[in-house]
């Protein structure tokens, strides 16, 4: 018998994370301290850069969009009871889909080559990660082992692809030729402007609302179908999982797929968005930043946009913070960003009991 | 002369549960005392608390009429308490001494901690017939040995005071005997014992006094000569109950599930199930008795089809089942249907919300939802409907799982396969960790649907319910099938003999 874990649904959602990032942006703004610098400065600064102008806002949702695809992969596979480490991997092989694919179809026109670009992206995603899913499910590998595995894979065959085979060869930058125009998934200021809208330019483009259109389908997977089901009994209870006839290698091989498919988001927003090639390294580690988002997220759609926000924010004007201030470097900013995930997901379960304890009390005070 | 345990007014809250409210207790010098109430009653919180896993939030305990702080097992063990765990607390790949000098090693070397430890063996196994090969391996000895060490443990550290917690719960009846065999040689050396159970029986058969708790109270203390099994159980549970569910005679039908020459082995490869051979006809439930653990879970499963048996075959209404459809969704859809032996792991989803657990194994159904979409208003409407006729309480389908009582999560499984109409259940454990009351209800469900001509195998380690229920009880030991009787024509000791592995002639 221990003390009850028991919070009310706005506590468990909306307090608990909170109070993390209040703690810690009290610790980092310590880090600031100690480095001599202002910390309140500098939280202006973040502010200002990520939010305080058109331009910067365009960046932060730029990012959000990224976190919220890798955050949902994440999340699908964990209530499945799995760890998804190769978001990035995943991420990376959805853009090579995205580059066969637009590359390879060039006469097409854009309304179906962009949604041929994006099952690329979703097919190739979901083949890397449906591999480890399958060692997982059938060989008893562990998937947290597969899927780093997978990162480095993927890493090295793009390496070898773009330096070998995708290379333009005139071209000295291990990149493929641009894609053709019709594939651009427009820019947000575009869009605006064509109904005679003028917002800032940035890279933000229509991705995001495939973004947000995800995050309601995860929902509607997970919280309603009857796949969710299975995949949420197979995640929590896995000898209930066969009693109730549900296969959990079929349903292991599957919440990977979906997983995968979705890290491909990634690669859909910043090559089909932003780039309009493929190119090394283009998922900057963002892949990583999805298991944080998903744990701060509690790996709910909701939750995951909210998260992904937050670190949209930390990135961009984490960007504009090291330009404004020198003596807080990027690595500082990094730093910030480590001492959050720490507090958001390691520590997450000391606040919890925590404010748990507090209601059990004042319960009883009441009683 | 003092008593060797009062407990004065002692309270213990966790959260907002009151687990002991104003609790007195008062065990007399040399007597067995026994604890009785449901679960969740808080006698395992007031155990702890004497044993020093708790703390009282206020209360006075006193030992020997003097008043002492038991802040932790080892403050206990000073007084002279000891305590023997459900589950217990062995290294099993350690010799006999090993674990009893485990933490009493007197020293860097062991050499001549292990003296001493064997010459109080010998002299424990002469005063009280204590009897046990000092040498062997804990890993290899029987239940019921391993609960002798237990004990061993506790006298070797000088315990005047014994507590055992639900001691019976893991031997066959034979060991259970030669345990108050023990016991009553403990009390004969003046040697005290608490001894906490669900079964009335024990309580009448070796205590002297027995002390009812309900909902956190003591509610009564009485003299076991004046009062009775059924007295007991209303005052556990605050109103009368029927202890034995009357069930008229019934000729059985048609042949429903056919066993034949079962045999089931485990993920380590062990045998598990020695080629099981029955038949279950409709309106007849056939019990399995059998202590835990000799295969009478892998029987189920297997039949169910949550395992693949490495030979034999199943016939349902006389069809054979091939291995290919032998699973459990195919099994549920041929109207063989299963409540499961761990209502926890296997049986519902502690995390889920009720309604999402009352379609556990039938998600696929289509009346459920449009399409992929499962329907939730709908799923939250049956379920509130099957709550009601069960009486779940508290009747919310919403609610966590695994914030029902033991009772109810029982009824919410037992809902769920009794009303899609099976033609076989199996029922494992149907009352495992289920208050009185719960009981009562169960066993008229399972009667009601033997009279609608459904066949059912009920696996139960409390024998008072196999033979309460069952028309017909097979025995398992060790994974065979070692007899078979009808209920109305054996008696307990015989079936215990069966159970321990006595092969029958007749088989």
């Amino acid at each position: 018998m221990s003390a009850p874990l028991d919070l009310p649904r706005w506590a468990d959602t909306v307090l608990v994370p909170a109070i993390s990032v209040v703690a810690a942006f009290l610790v980092a703004g310590l880090v600031v301290l100690a480095i001599g610098e202002n910390p309140l400065t500098a939280t202006r600064w973040l502010l200002q850069g990520s939010l305080g102008t058109g331009e910067g806002l365009g960046f932060t949702l730029f990012y959000m969009t990224d976190f919220i695809f890798v955050g949902l992969a994440v999340a699908v596979a964990y209530h499945a009871g799995l760890f998804n480490i190769g978001g990035e991997g995943q991420a990376t092989l959805a853009g090579l889909g995205i580059a066969l694919v637009l590359n390879n179809l060039t006469f097409l026109p854009g309304f179906l080559l962009i949604p041929l670009g994006i099952l690329g992206a979703a097919a190739f995603g979901a083949l890397w990660a449906a591999i480890p899913g399958y060692l997982q499910a059938k060989r008893g590998s562990h998937i947290v082992i597969t899927t780093i595995m997978f990162n480095w894979l993927a890493s090295v065959l793009i390496v070898y692809l773009l330096v070998n085979v995708l290379r333009e060869p005139q071209s000295m930058n291990p990149e493929t030729r641009a894609f053709p125009e019709q594939s651009y998934i427009p820019f947000m200021h575009d869009v605006f402007a064509a109904v005679g809208i003028e917002i800032p330019n940035s890279q933000l483009n229509l991705t995001l609302v495939l973004a947000l259109a995800a995050a309601y389908f995860v929902w509607l997977l997970i919280y309603r179908s009857r796949l969710g089901y299975a995949i949420r009994v197979v995640g929590s209870n896995p000898s209930a999982a066969v009693y109730a006839g549900i296969s959990p290698a079929r349903i292991i091989i599957i919440a990977m797929v979906i997983s995968g498919a979705l890290a491909g988001g990634l690669a859909v927003n910043e090559l089909m968005g932003y780039q309009h090639r493929l190119l090394l390294e283009f998922t900057s580690g963002y892949g990583f930043v999805g298991i944080a988002v998903a744990l701060m997220g509690r790996a709910h759609p909701v939750g995951i946009i909210l998260a992904s926000l937050l670190f949209g924010i930390l990135y961009q004007g984490g960007a504009e913070l090291a330009f404004e201030q020198p003596a807080i470097t990027r690595d500082m900013v990094v730093v910030i960003g480590g001492i959050i995930i720490l507090f958001a997901g390691a520590l997450d379960g000391l606040f919890r009991r925590l404010v748990a304890h507090l209601f059990a009390r004042q319960k009883l005070a009441r009683a | 002369m003092s008593p060797a345990i009062e407990l004065i007014a002692i309270n213990k809250s966790f959260g907002a549960v009151h687990a002991n409210r104003d609790v007195n207790l008062s065990v007399a010098r040399g007597t067995i005392h026994g604890i009785v109430g449901e679960n969740g009653a808080g006698k395992s919180t007031l155990m702890s608390i004497l044993y020093g896993f708790y703390e009282a939030d206020s209360g006075e305990i006193r030992v020997n009429g003097k008043p002492i702080a038991i802040r932790s097992p080892d403050d206990a063990i000073q007084a002279g308490i000891g305590m023997v765990h459900q589950h217990f607390m062995l290294v099993e790949p350690l010799s006999v001494v090993e674990n009893v000098m485990l933490g009493a090693e007197g020293g860097a070397m062991l050499r001549v901690g292990e003296a001493k430890v064997r010459a109080e063996l010998a002299r424990l196994a002469k005063d009280y017939g204590l009897e046990i090969d000092v040498d062997a391996t804990v890993g290899d000895l029987s239940v019921g040995l391993q609960q002798r060490v237990e004990i061993l443990k506790a006298l070797y550290r000088g315990a005047d005071i014994l507590i055992l917690d639900e001691p019976t719960a893991v031997l066959t009846p034979p060991e259970a005997d030669a345990l108050f065999g023990l016991l009553r040689s403990l009390k004969e050396q003046g040697k005290t014992v608490i001894l906490i159970t669900h079964k009335l029986r024990e309580i009448m058969a070796i205590t002297d006094r027995v002390s009812v708790m309900r909902r956190g109270e003591m509610v009564a203390t009485v003299e076991t000569a004046n009062t009775s099994p059924p007295e007991l159980a209303e005052l556990m549970v605050g109103r009368r109950v029927l202890l034995r569910v009357e069930k008229a005679e019934k000729t059985p039908g048609a042949p429903l599930l056919e066993v034949d020459n079962l045999s089931v082995v485990d993920g380590r490869g062990v045998l598990r199930v020695a080629s099981a051979s029955f038949t279950i006809r409709a309106g007849e439930i056939v019990g399995i008795a059998g202590v835990a653990g000799n295969g009478q879970s892998e029987l189920l499963e297997a039949i169910a089809g949550m395992r693949q048996p490495v030979l034999g075959s199943i016939r349902l209404e006389g069809k054979a089942i091939h291995s290919s459809e032998h699973n459990p969704h195919r099994m549920r859809q041929l109207g063989l249907l299963h409540v499961p032996e761990d209502r926890l792991r296997t049986g519902l989803v502690p995390a889920f919300p009720a309604f999402e657990s009352a379609i556990l194994g039938f998600s696929h159904e289509p009346h459920l939802g449009r399409g992929p979409i499962l329907d939730h208003d709908r799923l939250v409407a049956d379920l509130a409907q099957k709550m009601e006729q069960y009486d779940v309480r508290p009747p919310a389908p919403r609610l966590k799982s695994s914030k029902f009582s033991g009772g109810n999560q029982q009824k919410i499984v037992l809902a769920r396969e009794i009303e899609r109409n099976p033609k076989v259940l199996l029922v494992g454990q149907p009352t495992r960790g289920v208050d009185i009351g719960a009981i009562e209800f169960i066993h008229r469900r399972l009667i009601a649907l033997r009279d609608a001509g459904v066949a059912i195998l009920l696996v139960s380690v409390e024998l008072d319910e196999i033979m309460n229920l069952s028309d017909r009880i097979l025995t398992m030991c060790g994974g065979k099938i070692t007899g078979e009787r009808k209920a109305s024509q054996t008696n307990e000791q015989e079936l215990g003999l069966l159970m321990a592995g006595v092969v029958d002639e007749a088989a």
